[in-house]
């Protein structure tokens, strides 16, 4: 039709050769066109997976290293100790941040006692220090009346200008940092006293409104339980289920109630798992609101039909003569399929498996219905204690308005990443080392 | 005894009384195992099963139904006048009694005797044993937690008993039908049969549950306020309680949030449905099997990336960026507008479109395609005038899929787009959806029984019928294309 329709109007002077000619060159065009349209699709797409990573990456690496101050921190015993008997209370209510201050003021000479300066240099350092400074004397009270080298973190801010996040070209009544801690800042970095580490925290600590000292360790924790949870229920339970549908069941209505439901399942919206959860799991059971059993539940629920999908997959992909092998020595269908169908189905299960899993760790829709959202600032112990799990954290920075957050956003989600490239690789590499071709 | 350590027992028991059966088999078999009906390992399993099932089972429905019974039976002990109170505070009532009780076995006599004696210092001492209470407790509090640590204490008693004499009397007869002629492997197979059905079964359960969740809570809602209102209303604003207006609840106007999730899932598939269409055509038609084999998984990442990851890359560079440019030609782009939502998901959607078309180009038949050729026809004009008209149903399948998928999405539209419920055609501005204003109404510290917080059930209902149908419907059309080229 569009041949015809591009050919019927030649120009009156042209000859059969040139119309045949000219009709040639334009649907060799049209041909390359259309395949250029391809080319286009298939490079903007990947365009934004690179331009998605990229953003990720800068944005996040910087979050890797913290800032950090080397104090000569003097664990003055008139301050900590006033008694000399080394009450606990009296250690306990010390006013650690006062020690670590003096130190500071000896590092960056200052000698004023102008109270606006003092708290300037003071909000140099994290308000971490504090908790840091007690734990240290309550586990050692060896070092009141010493001196010691400690390293403190730098307030988020200072952490940002040395990162450069924070320019000092804006004016200094728009910045956040004046001049004068610029100036320390630097003559700091000159002695060598302030340097970026490896963040550690950014993996072991829990929630913390100051992002200096705010940390992925609860929601790793949390995570992990949750995981747990959907190994050790939706596998037998998916691969179960997948034996009894490919390899036993009858070809009946309830069977094929059974298929509908778990087509269907797989494409309900997450979030409908979520109020699946809150209603049955939490206002009908009455289990705890937080507590990652009841996300590794909802998580169970939803990759479930993942699971038993690629099970039959897998399972339907081992060849008949197999079954029928096994049939004629004598073996019952029972037999036959745990002792030779599924081992030779197992490469398949494990990679599906793996990628329901990777799916279950990337949720997070589910898990805010269940109250996930919390701030947890001690690791929980056991799957009933309120966690929080890492798509959840990367949200719960995300909307922080504070600019150090931005950062260690980036840095979860690179975290979760590479948990996901991990897990997809394993099974990408299961499915190459041990698929067979029949 | 308590639950846990109960079903810890019985588990261990399973292996004790698989070997027992195991040895028996062999003992009765002497040298010759043909003698046996079935392997010395089913007989072991037999037993096993025999001894620990019915134990469990028991121990199971013990550990689901004895609390509700326990709980009626201190509520039965409850002064009438406290039973008078209205249902949320007699559950309050409850649960003090409930810490009490907990916090109870703790205290040392002399405590015991002080608290039955003096009732003011009840509070401090349950407070150093760790129960920490909102109010001095009345008297019978104290009596009821007594009664109820002893309804649980006979609770526990009865359950181990009688799960130890299930235990028991399953162990002797199975162990007494072991025999040569016993069909062991027939029983086993047959538990473990069953076992498969209840796991498949599962999936109904769940499809069930959600039905019965959303449905039931939203049925409370529509109890609070008019079903019609909520779906032709044009107003969203649900006030939350205790804003002190004259109406005692906002409006729930369903018709905003349902225009701005169909208005970001058009823009989705507006980008999606054209690059994941042509990325398909070109993977499955002009590529060299090995630039397939490079490209296909790599867009097949854009489908693994969680979707909280594309939320914070709309967010921080999709968001800006639009403003920013808006602002160059002098447009007001917000921030958080549909078209920044919509473009995200259309890029999140994209691999479900191609890799779902991909399959279906896939499996047109050579033959069409050789007959254009044949006729004359140049690849592109035989893809698009046979092919494709060829894959349509297929196609449009695959489209209202990766739709359903689209409407259903929330990590994007929560930090990407509004949340003020506007009824608007611009694309600039910004709009909010439904699965936004779910989070948005049940993130937080709330009660559960306000229509503020139901109506997040409604709306949940909504977004299940709505993809169900679409799901149903492409699953119908996928498969009945599928059938006509098979």
């Amino acid at each position: 039709m569009t041949i015809a329709s591009t050919s019927f109007n030649p120009p009156a002077s042209a000859t059969r050769a040139d119309v045949a000619a000219a009709l040639a060159r334009r649907r060799k065009f049209a041909e390359w066109r259309f395949k250029a349209y391809g080319m286009v699709a298939i490079a903007i797409s990947l365009g934004a997976l690179a331009i998605l990573f990229t953003t990720i990456v800068r944005n996040g690496y910087p979050a890797f290293v913290q800032s950090s101050i080397k104090l000569d921190v003097f664990f003055d015993p008139a301050e900590i100790d006033p008694s000399g008997t080394q009450k606990p209370e009296d250690i306990r209510n010390a006013n650690y941040p006062k020690l670590a201050q003096a130190a500071l003021y000896k590092l960056i000479g200052l000698e004023s006692s102008d109270r606006k300066v003092r708290r300037d240099a003071n909000q140099m350092l994290s308000q971490s220090v504090d908790i840091q400074l007690r734990d240290m004397v309550m586990k050692n009270p060896a070092l009141i009346g010493t001196t010691q080298p400690v390293w403190v973190l730098a307030r988020d801010e200072i952490d940002a200008l040395l990162k450069g996040s924070i320019s000092r070209d804006t004016p200094e009544d728009r910045r956040k940092v004046n001049d004068r801690q610029i100036g320390w800042a630097d003559k700091l970095v000159a002695d060598g006293r302030m340097v970026k580490r490896f963040n550690t925290g950014l993996f072991v600590n829990g929630a913390s409104s100051d992002a200096e000292t705010a940390g992925l360790g609860v929601a790793l924790i949390g995570s992990f339980f949750m995981m747990a949870t959907v190994l050790l229920l939706a596998v037998p339970l998916g691969v179960a289920a997948a034996i009894y549908l490919q390899e036993l069941a009858p070809k009946n209505r309830f069977t094929d109630l059974i298929e509908v439901n778990i087509n269907n399942l797989a494409a309900v919206p997450s979030i409908v798992f979520g109020l699946l959860g809150l209603a049955v799991f939490i206002n009908f059971a009455g289990l705890p609101r937080s507590a990652s059993l009841v996300g590794g539940l909802v998580l169970t629920l939803m990759t479930l039909p993942t699971i038993i999908i690629a099970t039959r997959a897998a399972v339907a992909a081992v060849p008949p003569s197999i079954r029928e092998a096994a049939l004629g020595v004598g073996a019952s269908r029972v037999q036959t399929i745990f002792h030779h169908v599924l081992p030779l189905a197992m490469p398949g299960i494990l990679t599906g498996t793996i990628i329901g899993l990777a799916k279950a760790l990337g949720e997070t829709a589910p898990l805010l219905m269940i109250g996930m959202v919390a701030f947890v600032i001690d690791y929980p112990t056991s799957p009933l204690d309120s966690a929080t799990a890492l798509p959840v954290q990367v949200y719960m920075w995300a909307t922080e308005a504070e600019r150090g957050f931005i950062e260690r956003t980036a840095a979860a989600t690179l975290v979760l990443l590479g948990f996901m490239v991990v897990m997809n690789a394993v099974a990408i590499v299961l499915r190459q080392r041990f698929m067979r071709k029949w | 005894m308590s639950i846990s350590v109960l079903l810890t027992i019985l588990l261990i028991a399973l292996i004790p009384a698989f070997i027992i059966g195991l040895l028996k088999a062999r003992r009765i078999a002497e040298d010759n195992p043909r003698a046996m009906h079935s392997r010395a390992g089913y007989y072991g399993g037999y037993l096993a099963l025999w001894t620990v099932l019915p134990a469990l089972i028991f121990t199971l429905l013990w550990a689901v139904l004895s609390p509700t019974a326990i709980n009626m039976m201190v509520r039965a002990e409850l002064p009438a006048t406290v039973l008078e109170h209205r249902q949320g505070e007699v559950s309050l009532i409850m649960g003090t009694i409930d810490a009490v009780a907990r916090g109870l076995p703790y205290l040392t006599p002399a405590e015991r005797s002080q608290i039955a004696s003096d009732p003011a210092a009840v509070r401090d001492i349950l407070g150093k044993a760790g129960v920490i209470l909102a109010s001095e407790p009345e008297p019978y509090v104290i009596a009821a937690a007594d009664h109820l640590n002893a309804v649980r204490a006979t609770s526990r008693w009865l359950m181990t008993g009688i799960a130890a004499l299930l235990a028991l009397a399953g162990f002797v007869y199975a162990f007494s039908r072991i025999s040569a002629q016993f069909r062991a492997r027939n029983s086993v197979e047959s538990v473990i049969r069953a076992g498969l059905i209840a796991a498949s079964t599962v999936a109904i359960l769940t499809t069930l549950g959600i039905i019965m969740s959303v449905l039931g809570e939203s049925v409370n809602f529509f109890k609070a306020v008019n079903p019609l209102e909520f779906l032709f209303g044009t107003v969203w604003d649900p006030r939350f309680a205790g804003a002190g207006e004259a109406a005692e609840h906002g409006q729930f106007g369903l018709v905003p949030l349902l225009w701005g999730t169909l208005f970001i899932s058009a823009i989705a598939l507006a980008t999606a449905v054209p690059l994941g269409l042509f990325s398909a055509v070109y993977m499955s038609e002009y590529a060299h099997p090995r630039v397939r084999a490079a490209f296909k998984p790599l867009l097949e990442i854009l489908a693994g990336i969680p979707t909280i990851v594309y939320g914070f890359f709309a967010l921080i560079t999709i968001g800006p960026f639009l403003r920013d440019t808006g602002a160059l030609f002098g447009l007001q782009i917000s921030a958080t507008s549909a078209l920044g939502a919509g473009l995200v998901m259309g890029i999140m959607i994209v691999p479900f479109v191609s890799s779902l078309s991909d399959d279906i180009i896939s499996a047109v038949p050579q033959a069409l395609r050789e007959g254009s050729f044949a006729l004359g026809a140049t690849k592109s004009e035989t893809i698009r005038q046979v092919v494709l008209p060829a894959a349509l149903p297929g196609i449009v399948g695959a489209v209202l899929l990766a739709g359903s998928r689209a409407i259903g999405e929330t990590m994007i539209v929560v930090l990407a787009a509004g949340i003020a419920a506007n009824l608007t055609f611009n694309p600039l501005e910004s709009v909010t959806t439904i699965t936004v204003k779910i989070v948005s109404q049940l993130t937080g510290d709330l009660e559960f029984n306000t229509p503020q917080t139901l109506v997040a059930f409604a709306l949940g209902l909504t977004l299940f019928t709505i993809t169900l149908g679409m799901n149903i419907y492409a699953l119908h059309i996928v498969r009945k294309y599928r059938e006509q080229y098979e």
